[in-house]
């Protein structure tokens, strides 16, 4: 017993050392070498910041919260999206509660779109996975298009072909699904709003 | 492209890169555990930390390598959390309180890597980095250091030996682990994860305030997923769109999950110098993760449950680009290693998606598991087949040359039950107290499903969750926390206890009564003695939670 418990701390104190030698490795020279490399792609490891006027008004792959007629609304987030607190809603499949927000969100946003509770898509009842969903499905960002057009007084095909440019298809043709990004597409629609004064 | 193709060729692109790299991977670690030369850095280490590496260890000396190494890990790990105020880019935060850093320092120490915290807002750069991130490394390194010694207890006739830990930990993470996961980190980077040191507090486009949080998450994304750990930057892990922003960036860390695990079977053939084996192995992993992931596949694109059918799809908690089929492979994916990394909240899964994921981690994550851990796991219920199948014919039962005598047959059964005693007794406690119910956060059937998911991942060195259990009281905090421990130390030192007693053993030679392990008929064998130990031991606890579920 004396020998295992003299055995087991002269073996302790070899991983102590050999541990502080693989921090060095793994803990700073590591993430300082990607940090390095990483430079070479632009602002991407800065978190791909989107400017207006030279101003950072967000990351291009965080979504905001938006409210009023002008603009294409988010997802629904459960923090509002808030990057300190990133969370999906945690309520499982038979939840009372998540059914009674789907048909909560399912009739306002069919009141706010002045469409048929039928013609909402599933990605504007639901909250995402983080909280922080930058994207929305096209068939959503379509369904707010005339609204949006007619808040901004644009012309509903110029808006349309906003959508089109911040839809990003499936990745090599088949991975994942299209989706718009909803701050590079309110950006532009507020960049054409501007330029229709 | 409809979904369905769309999710059909992603699998098969999947399949594709993994049967692409399974022999030259596989036996490039082969190399990297038979090698005799030491690379000038790896020298270099062993001079710094005072370890001679030619010395061979027998079981127990290996195996109180592991424990000591482990406990060592555990008490600085602590105190980085405990410090971190002191440390530098802390961005401002408070030290973690005290059963919280023993929780994760437990959690990334045993490769579970649970979290009870929320990383953006409970810890500082250094302490990520330097901290959680190195056991990232070093966790999935003795996994594969385990699975090795086990091979040389088969592979070793007469030998009191079966190599030097030390040895095996610091080539895991200088030749293996290091250099894919810098490439990795770099194209994900590519792919916008991001890698900086500072965050940026800035006016959205509607007036509103938000912080374009920072850090470095692309090199400890890397190996979050290639060692199978599965620890988040951010509390949403791979769902947050800084560490997982795009379908490719989301690809790449599906095949980072499965690509060493699936490849550690070419490594068990090539070292065993029975190559049949190594692919009979894969197959029988390959069988159980297909049948999981169809199961996970179907009930979230068919959108099953209450929830679902009101929202038209199962998007509830999942990603606007990643959508159902790839939520559901990455499921699969996480919980059939033992990463426990989420891109989709499986706290919202459908009943059939999150019982899958259950059922994965109950199988004692072995199809493929996790880096190092699946092998080993395998091993133990493959000798569990050969005594099954000895006592039907009344032989000696025989693995890879081995005879599996009484000695061998108790590590193995000590082995089977630690893990479902923890999962069964640990759930059990907490759902007979009555703060349990106020921490859940579904009622009902999924409450307990909750409970069970947690002790499960937790034992099962998993660390994946039903998130909506507040698991930050100090019961969770520590009696999670000893699930993880014992649920890692306890079969490690039984399958190196059981390796020593391999290697002391004369190999008897394959006669016209040995049953050959690496044929369909074995295939078949193991995955029916995975299937009924894991069916016996939890199929009444599964019956509360996710079959009363899916049955509603």
């Amino acid at each position: 017993m004396t020998h295992m418990l003299t055995d087991l701390s002269r073996q302790s104190l070899a991983g102590l050392r050999l541990l502080l030698v693989m921090t060095v490795l793994t803990g700073v020279l590591y993430p300082a070498a990607v940090w390095a490399a990483g430079q070479g792609f632009g602002d991407r490891a800065d978190g791909s910041p989107v400017r207006v006027d030279g101003q950072v008004v967000g990351s291009r792959l965080l979504g905001q919260q938006f409210e009023g007629q002008e603009w294409f609304m988010s997802r629904p987030s459960v923090n509002d999206y808030d990057t300190l607190a990133s969370a999906p809603s945690n309520l499982g499949p038979l939840s009372p509660d998540l059914v009674a927000s789907i048909e909560q969100r399912r009739s306002e946003v069919a009141a706010r779109e002045g469409v048929d509770e039928s013609e909402v898509p599933a990605d504007a009842v639901t909250a995402s996975g983080s909280g922080l969903d930058p994207q929305v499905s096209v068939a959503y960002a379509n369904l707010q298009a005339p609204r949006v057009a007619r808040a901004n007084g644009l012309p509903l095909g110029d808006v349309e072909d906003l959508i089109a440019d911040a839809t990003t298809g499936r990745g090599f043709g088949f991975l994942g699904e299209p989706a718009v990004n909803v701050l590079e597409l309110n950006v532009a629609l507020a960049a054409a709003a501007r330029g229709g004064d | 492209m409809s979904d369905t193709l769309g999710g059909l060729l992603t699998i098969a692109l999947l399949v594709a890169l993994l049967a692409a790299v399974y022999v030259p991977y596989g036996d490039y670690m082969a190399r990297v555990y038979t090698s005799t030369t030491h690379l000038r850095v790896e020298r270099l280490v062993y001079r710094l930390s005072g370890v001679s590496p030619d010395a061979e260890q027998g079981a127990r000396s290996y195996a109180t390598s592991v424990v000591g190494f482990s406990l060592v890990s555990i008490v600085v790990l602590m105190g980085i959390q405990l410090g971190q105020a002191v440390l530098p880019m802390d961005r401002g935060l408070p030290h973690v309180p005290f059963w919280m850093s023993f929780n994760t320092a437990v959690s990334f120490v045993t490769n579970t890597n649970w979290q009870s915290y929320s990383g953006e807002s409970t810890l500082g750069f250094a302490a990520q980095m330097a901290g959680l991130a190195v056991q990232n490394f070093l966790s999935a390194a003795v996994g594969i250091a385990i699975a090795v010694a086990l091979i040389r207890g088969f592979v070793r006739s007469r030998s009191g030996s079966l190599g030097n830990f030390w040895v095996d930990l610091t080539r895991g993470t200088i030749r293996i682990l290091l250099p894919i996961s810098f490439v990795a980190a770099v194209l994900l980077v590519a792919g916008g994860v991001v890698q900086s040191f500072s965050d940026l507090t800035m006016q959205t486009l509607a007036g509103h305030s938000q912080v374009l949080t920072g850090g470095p998450v692309a090199s400890q994304e890397a190996i979050k997923e290639l060692g199978n750990n599965g620890g988040g930057f951010f509390n949403a892990n791979s769902a947050h769109p800084f560490e997982n922003p795009s379908s490719y960036t989301n690809f790449l860390q599906v095949s980072l999950i499965l690509v060493t695990p699936v490849a550690l079977t070419r490594t068990l053939g090539t070292m065993l110098g029975n190559r049949r084996q190594g692919l009979a192995i894969l197959g029988v992993m390959g069988v159980l993760y297909t049948l999981t992931l169809v199961a996970a596949t179907w009930a979230e694109v068919t959108g099953q449950g209450a929830a679902a059918q009101a929202a038209g799809a199962a998007m509830e908690g999942k990603e606007t680009r990643f959508g159902e089929w790839a939520s559901a492979l990455f499921v699969a994916s996480t919980t059939a290693t033992s990463t426990g990394a989420v891109n989709a909240s499986h706290d919202s899964l459908t009943p059939v998606g999150g019982g899958a994921a259950l059922v994965n981690m109950m199988l004692g994550e072995i199809v493929p598991g996790g880096v190092g851990a699946g092998i080993y796991g395998i091993l133990m219920m493959a000798i569990l087949a050969v005594f099954v199948a000895g006592l039907m014919v009344g032989r000696t039962p025989e693995l890879l040359g081995k005879k599996i005598s009484a000695q061998q047959m108790t590590y193995v059964a000590l082995y089977t039950l630690t893990t479902p005693a923890l999962v069964l007794v640990g759930a059990g406690v907490a759902i007979a107290l009555d703060p349990t119910s106020e921490a859940m956060g579904n009622s009902g059937g999924h409450g307990f499903s909750e409970v069970l998911y947690a002790f499960t991942s937790a034992a099962n060195n998993n660390g994946s969750a039903f998130g909506g259990l507040t698991v930050t009281s100090d019961f969770f905090q520590i009696t999670l926390g000893l699930a993880m421990l014992i649920g890692r130390l306890v079969p490690i030192v039984l399958v190196l206890l059981l390796a020593g007693s391999l290697a002391e053993q004369g190999t008897v030679p394959a006669t016209a009564g040995t049953l050959p392990t690496h044929k369909p008929l074995f295939v078949g064998m193991l995955v029916g003695v995975i299937v009924i130990m894991t069916g016996l031991t939890y199929f009444p606890s599964l019956a509360l939670g996710p079959i009363a579920e899916a049955l509603v």
